[in-house]
């Protein structure tokens, strides 16, 4: 069979790309100037040298760095990520925790900015040379040279602080025990960040998709189309939409790293607290363990979406699907 | 229906197309792709439009079928079965009374299978059978990808998107390059059938070989108009039986007939100042060539020639 063949090899390779996310983790974490005992204890509550040096072992701070790297490999094996220097749990813990509230943050946006995207860069493309490809043009190419972090900003200003329509921060009302939070409180505080992710996603895909049904459209076979009598819609719809579909999950299912990436960002001018903010507090307290369990778990993610994008190929190209059986 | 019945299926008068440019800026010119061209096609006629390349044919077939881009501006008149061919009429005819077969199969969509591209937005799929059946293709073609095509196979399922409509008019655009000589036959003898069927053929082509094998008229392009339109008999004796200096050439050029080369080039659409456009080209030229504002078609032994020395 050669797609089980066809995901062997994928998955291998997969394990090599998690192997190299933890190890340059690793690295970059031994070439941080940060002293994570620092990080931990702040001015305003001094410890003593006694306490430090207990501290210091109790995180194996001075153990050196392969060890406490060969340490956490092995615990791994066991399913075990080690526990985290920061909150003082597990890192599965907090990372299953975090990762749910970004999951939603996520995948909403994900969503969104697939589906308005690409509605956006269908329009575009149908009447190019108009002033409504122009003003999609024009929206893409600015939100695209912005910021997130900055586009965060606007959007709390706009619709937290002046409107009040929405919660200026955090993932669950403030001064709310976690048990009486109800899945409305988590949707309305989901809306900003989430809204601040898709708006930014969208033009990315948005302009691919313009340009490749551009293209379809002044193909042979859409000229060929418009000689037996299809419409220019009847062409995007018969022909347009299949030939970008390809282009279009590629686009989509790669835009998950960049999720990731903005997620972070976003998360942080919201302290929406989903993984992207744990990650900010794991980097900046250096909290080893945590740090590379979030990196893992990231890395897996984007690594799937991939992997995903593969396995819809052949569904949709029939050349590919060809390709396949015949290697 | 007595009118459908005496006018030529398709009749063209006066035609010129024109492209809107911007050149620097938002300065606009014109570029004048197609310049007065006079053809007519009855049915049961194969008219082969023959000319190198950039003579504007594929644009002529574009212009009746009403598919040119947004910036070309079409003036003139171009009858169906004596009906106007406004841009109305051309996006109602399309596909069902005026069909086109297109050069390669890169006119298929690549991730459609055969047998509903076939069948397009008017045909149904017990027809598509029935073009198979006439066409030999076995039934599980259907199921193929264009890239699943052979040569041959693709050849006879571009012209399966025509002969499906049923459409009087078939406007073939370079149906044969890159074939080898006996698929190119086999093709040509196709549209042959189909005009003794009693359907109009514009074959656009430059193999001319073919052409004389195949077609009853031959109209050859030269710069964007016709500078000739005469029987095949005259082509395939040449010389003296045609009428237009570049016809001659044309002929001269074929391997059997000495080829000879013609020396220079083809002026450029947007060179052209009025004249004979061959004039810079021809070993008869007189200053009546370049002054003449523009040079009528004219009716010469049987044939139709755009020459002042025509005889």
């Amino acid at each position: 069979m050669h797609l089980a063949a066809y995901i062997g090899r994928t998955l291998i390779r997969g394990v090599g790309l998690l192997v190299a996310v933890v190890l340059v983790t690793f690295v970059l974490v031994q070439a941080s100037p940060i002293d994570p005992m620092e990080a931990y204890v702040t001015a305003e509550n001094p410890v003593s040298q006694e306490q430090r040096d207990a501290i210091a072992a109790y995180w194996g701070l001075n153990d050196p760095p392969l060890e406490r790297l060969e340490k956490w490999v092995s615990a791994l094996a066991h399913g075990d990520m080690g526990t985290s220097m920061y909150y003082r749990q597990p890192v599965t813990e907090v990372i299953r925790v975090h990762f749910m509230n970004s999951l939603m943050l996520m995948a909403v946006a994900w969503i969104l900015s697939g589906f308005f995207g690409f509605v956006l860069g269908v329009v575009a493309a149908a009447y190019q040379h108009t002033r409504v490809d122009k003003f999609i043009k024009v929206y893409c190419l600015l939100i695209a040279s912005a910021p997130t972090f900055w586009i965060g900003l606007l959007i709390l200003m706009v619709f937290a602080v002046w409107l009040g329509w929405f919660p200026l921060a955090l993932g669950t009302p403030i001064g709310k025990e976690a048990a009486a939070v109800t899945l409305g409180d988590r949707l309305y505080h989901l809306v900003l960040p989430a809204l601040t992710l898709s708006v930014t996603g969208i033009s990315q895909i948005a302009l691919h998709t313009r340009q490749k049904l551009i293209d379809v459209l002044n193909s042979d076979y859409a000229v060929f189309a418009a000689a037996r009598g299809e419409t220019k819609w009847q062409i995007v719809y018969h022909h347009g939409l299949r030939n970008i579909l390809l282009p279009a999950v590629t686009l989509q299912f790669g835009s998950i790293s960049e999720l990731f990436g903005g997620s972070v960002l976003a998360e942080t001018v919201f302290s929406y607290t989903g993984l992207g903010y744990v990650a900010v507090v794991a980097g900046t307290k250096l909290d080893l363990p945590l740090l590379l369990g979030i990196a893992l778990c990231s890395g897996f993610f984007v690594f799937v979406g991939n992997l995903t994008a593969n396995l819809l190929y052949p569904l949709i190209d029939p050349q590919i699907r060809e390709g396949m059986t015949h290697e | 229906m007595a009118n459908h019945d005496t006018a030529p299926v398709l009749d063209i008068q006066n035609l010129s197309v024109k492209f809107r440019m911007y050149d620097k800026g938002l300065r606009q010119s014109e570029l004048q792709v197609i310049s007065d061209i006079n053809l007519n096609i009855k049915a049961g006629e194969i008219v082969a439009v023959a000319g190198s390349s950039g003579s504007g044919k594929s644009l002529l077939a574009h212009a009746v079928l009403g598919i040119l881009p947004k910036n070309a501006m079409v003036s003139g008149s171009m009858k169906y079965c004596g009906t106007e061919l406004t841009p109305a009429v051309q996006a109602d005819l399309r596909g069902r009374d005026i069909a086109l077969v297109p050069q390669s199969v890169s006119y298929l969509d690549p991730l459609k299978k055969v047998g509903p591209q076939v069948q397009g937005l008017y045909g149904t799929k017990e027809q598509q059978s029935q073009v198979f059946n006439r066409f030999e293709l076995a039934e599980e073609t259907a199921e193929k990808y264009p890239f699943q095509l052979s040569g041959g196979m693709a050849r006879r399922i571009l012209v399966s998107t025509a002969v499906i409509s049923n459409a009087k008019l078939i406007i073939a655009d370079e149906p044969t390059p890159g074939l080898n000589p006996e698929i190119a036959e086999t093709t040509m003898k196709i549209f042959r059938d189909l005009a003794d069927e009693g359907k109009a053929v514009m074959l656009i082509t430059h193999d001319i070989d073919l052409a004389f094998l195949f077609a009853d008229r031959i109209a050859v392009f030269y710069a964007g108009t016709t500078v000739e339109i005469a029987p095949v008999a005259d082509f395939i004796r040449g010389g003296d039986a045609l009428r237009h200096p570049y016809s001659r050439a044309l002929w001269n050029a074929l391997p059997q007939n000495g080829f000879k080369p013609i020396a220079g080039g083809q002026p450029y659409a947007g060179n052209l100042q009025g004249g004979c456009p061959y004039a810079a080209r021809c070993s008869h030229c007189s200053t009546e060539c370049t002054t003449a504002k523009t040079i009528k078609m004219q009716t010469v032994r049987g044939g139709e020639v755009r020459c002042c020395h025509a005889t």
